[in-house]
């Protein structure tokens, strides 16, 4: 079980809350869940979500581990310039 | 990913070192291809007719009148791209801003396009289309589309991030929030709270190279696309998707470019080039005028930001909040929301709040701009930390390193930071001889901390090895500040062979896997790291290729500065077998030797940088003269440190333009005034000093090198270190960027009461 902080828009989504927690290993799995628990993520997922475990940001190894106790953040997907 | 990108701490031999580049001589010489350099056979002049309206109704396009003008081989509307996006809001919003549909929303906009023999009768042909507009009311300010009488520019949007949808439509896109703690309890602690208001201007990334690109589509339905742009491999897609073609079919090769720095990301002329080839059989170029390249693509966000910060009289701050407003052009956008994320960044903050709007004007769709939405909010942030310096009676630099964030600290986006950079680029400041030169009458001092976040990607690399025992490097990520020289340094790196021996070049997108675009300062660190991974690869098949020659265990065979080693008691009489040796045997042990990468680059790391700058202000006129700049900048590892500096120098060059002239100025009827480099001054080598630069190593933890991005970081401090510094020089806070010479005046006048 991992806890996962939302930002702002998000938390909007899953009813005002700001921290939901997920029976996740990997950030594939932690998408498919949050999808079946929030449907109204299912755009923002398909738009992109980058993720932050411990303080590294991840937007597409969709693989990484989620290690148990992780601080693991859900944040927009930025455009560069 | 099959590859371990932690940072090993290896001593370099090749990385480090400052070679001459690859493209340098063809680019001096002039024989570097741009975009408009490709020519083919029978090729056709492209040109766009545009709308000379902010917001008007498209009711009629008659093109019977063009089509019969002789010369005139195609003419295109929006009929001839039909919306293939499936649902994809993002990729509409890019068809339409391509070919506008059912309404011109911004001067500008494109209605209609011509291919014809040459470009006098294609400009002959742009006369005689006849559009028949409804003019609709329109809004360019950033602060005046929020109200609530405003025209509205799109009515199906419905502000998004709110707990409720509203009732009604706005031009306000999206909210954000970012911040934790309780800013009105840390506020209520604090005993000096600074809070104003700010506004920035529209600016153009200024690329020198126009946009330009050459299609052929074949009656077969397979095309070629030659084009400047920051990523062919998403250009193919946005393009092959635009035009209902398979992305195979569609070959994507990038020119040199001539300046890119986020407006080259995404599409604009490019879908029309080949649909105009598609209906005229014949192969069209479409160059943009640098008219067009200001009316029609890549501006930046205006803003309005407000900011207040609140501190002890020790200097610790207690709070901070910021509400920034950023312009979208008629799109949806996420620029707010990067503003947002990045405003207080730089700061250990227990309670800290932002919130982010993106907001609908009819000005051109707004592109990422190098950092993109970070300088604004910078700008704001860092005056106000200035001032707060100020009224506490501290020196701004130690405010600054008291307050900073470390490893340890919450972000004010959210997650906890790693190692990072701006305690020791703010105490490499502290120490720098610049801080402590003497200034002259007129002469202010100001300084600036900035903040990026960086990203990886999708990347996909070769290594192929000659006969020869030279090196081909085929990257996918377009060069746009000395990369291949990076690349062919990190290739030779870990090889352990001579800088000279690999040649790198930009593959297009039917040679190699798909790549990002080069944005996101992602180019080197997400290249490098595949090269890394290709010729760690290509070592392996050495190895083995070794061993039999030898015909001892591949397990016996290790790689060492070039060459393959025996190691064991019983192949002590081996000598070393050097790459070349192994190449030149190649077709006797296997055939062809190379290696081979696709991976996600992820991990980036954050960067950091703080800025000095000393100017001159005459009092009299309000112009400007940047005296002395100094950038410090964490680059994780500097793998060519001239284009490092180069970058920190850019980007500081481009802040001074941006802090002190640039400006979209729009007239009463929402047209650009100043659509020209004439009337939209950008600095020139006269106007700048030489810029200084610091680069300080801090590794980043998940490259093999340490290796940090460094393209972008160096736009965000200059606005409000140039701020700074003319604030201290005129005696008056600068809140209105660009700093130019009215403006400035003004303020001045306005403080002595005049």
């Amino acid at each position: 079980m991992v806890e996962v902080t939302l930002w702002g828009a998000l938390g909007q989504l899953a009813g005002g809350k700001s921290k939901v927690e997920v029976e996740a290993k990997d950030i594939r799995e932690l998408f498919r869940k949050l999808a079946e628990q929030y449907p109204g993520f299912e755009p923002w997922i398909d738009r992109g979500i980058a993720v932050a475990i411990d303080g590294t940001i991840y937007r597409d190894t969709w693989s990484k581990k989620l290690p148990e106790g992780a601080e693991i953040f859900l944040l927009p997907r930025l455009a560069g310039g | 990913m099959n590859f371990d990108p932690r940072f090993s701490g290896r001593k370099f031999a090749s990385v480090g070192t400052r070679p001459i580049r690859p493209d340098g001589v063809d680019k001096v010489t002039g024989r570097a291809r741009y975009g408009a350099d490709f020519n083919m056979a029978g090729q056709l002049v492209g040109r766009v007719l545009r709308s000379p309206h902010a917001h008007a109704i498209i009711r009629k396009i008659d093109t019977s009148k063009a089509e019969k003008l002789s010369g005139v081989k195609a003419v295109i509307t929006a009929k001839d791209l039909p919306d293939l996006t499936d649902g994809d809001a993002a990729m509409y919003d890019i068809l339409d801003n391509c070919m506008a549909r059912t309404k011109a929303l911004y001067d500008g906009h494109a209605v209609a396009a011509v291919a014809a023999i040459d470009a006098r009768t294609a400009r002959q042909a742009l006369k005689l289309i006849e559009v028949e507009y409804e003019i609709l009311p329109h809004v360019t300010d950033v602060d005046e589309a929020m109200q609530h009488h405003a025209p509205l520019i799109n009515d199906t949007i419905f502000t998004e991030g709110l707990q409720e949808k509203p009732a009604k439509p706005s031009n306000v896109t999206k909210r954000s929030q970012f911040g934790h703690g309780d800013v009105h309890q840390g506020f209520g602690q604090a005993d000096f709270i600074v809070e104003r208001s700010f506004k920035t201007e529209q600016t153009h990334q200024g690329y020198i190279e126009p946009h330009a690109c050459v299609a052929s589509v074949s009656s077969d339905g397979t095309a070629d696309l030659w084009v400047c742009t920051q990523g062919h491999f998403v250009y193919r897609q946005h393009c092959a998707q635009l035009l209902g073609m398979e992305a195979s079919k569609l070959r994507v090769t990038s020119s040199e470019i001539g300046g890119g720095f986020g407006g080259k990301t995404h599409v604009w002329a490019e879908p029309v080039a080949l649909a105009l080839s598609r209906k005229a059989g014949r192969p069209v170029k479409l160059v943009m005028t640098r008219d067009e390249v200001f009316r029609a693509s890549g501006p930046t966000s205006a803003t309005s930001i407000d900011v207040k910060i609140g501190a002890r009289k020790d200097g610790t701050i207690t709070a901070a909040e910021a509400t920034l407003r950023y312009s979208a052009g008629p799109y949806a956008g996420s620029w707010a929301e990067i503003g947002a994320m990045t405003a207080f960044a730089c700061y250990k903050l227990d309670n800290v709040k932002t919130v982010g709007y993106e907001v609908l004007v009819n000005r051109p769709k707004t592109a990422a701009y190098r950092a993109p939405s970070a300088p604004m909010a910078a700008f704001a942030v860092e005056s106000a930390v200035d001032e707060l310096a100020k009224e506490l009676g501290m020196d701004p630099v130690d405010f600054r390193i008291k307050n900073a964030a470390q490893e340890g600290t919450r972000s004010s986006y959210g997650p906890v930071y790693g190692p990072i950079g701006i305690g020791p680029t703010l105490e490499a400041v502290k120490n720098h001889p610049h801080m402590k030169a003497p200034l002259r009458k007129n002469q202010g001092r100001g300084m600036a901390c900035g903040f990026w976040f960086n990203f990886g990607g999708q990347t996909c690399t070769d290594l192929n090895i000659g006969m020869d025992g030279s090196v081909s490097l085929a990257v996918g990520t377009v060069d746009v500040g000395g990369s291949r020289a990076s690349l062919s340094l990190v290739a030779a790196e870990e090889l352990g062979i001579a800088y000279e021996h690999v040649k790198a070049i930009v593959a297009d997108t039917s040679s190699l896997g798909y790549n990002d675009m080069t944005d996101g300062s992602r180019g080197t660190f997400s290249s490098s790291m595949a090269t890394i991974s290709a010729a760690r690869n290509a070592i392996k098949i050495l190895r083995e290729r070794a061993a039999q020659m030898w015909d001892i265990s591949v397990d016996d065979v290790v790689w060492e500065q070039g060459h393959a080693v025996a190691k064991g008691e019983k192949h002590g009489n081996l000598g070393k077998l050097s790459l070349k040796e192994i190449a030149a045997e190649s077709g006797k042990t296997g055939g062809p030797i190379a290696g081979h990468s696709e991976l996600v680059a992820d991990g980036a790391g954050v960067s950091f940088a703080t800025h000095i700058c000393d100017i001159e202000v005459d009092p009299e006129t309000g112009s400007t003269r940047v005296i002395r700049y100094t950038v410090v900048q964490d680059a994780g590892k500097a793998v060519h440190p001239t284009y490092v500096e180069g970058q920190y120098q850019g980007g500081a060059a481009q802040g001074i333009g941006w802090a002190l002239n640039e400006e979209y100025i729009y007239g009463k009827d929402g047209r650009l005034q100043n659509a020209g480099f004439l009337d939209y001054r950008i600095p020139v080598c006269s106007d700048l000093p030489m810029i200084d630069t610091q680069i300080l190593e801090i590794p980043n933890p998940n490259h093999p090198y340490g290796v940090r991005g460094v393209g972008e970081t160096s736009i965000v401090p200059p606005l409000a270190a140039i701020a700074n510094a003319v604030s201290n020089a005129a005696g008056v806070r600068m809140t209105h960027i660009p700093m130019s010479p009215p403006r400035i005046l003004a303020a001045i006048e306005a403080e002595r009461g005049e």
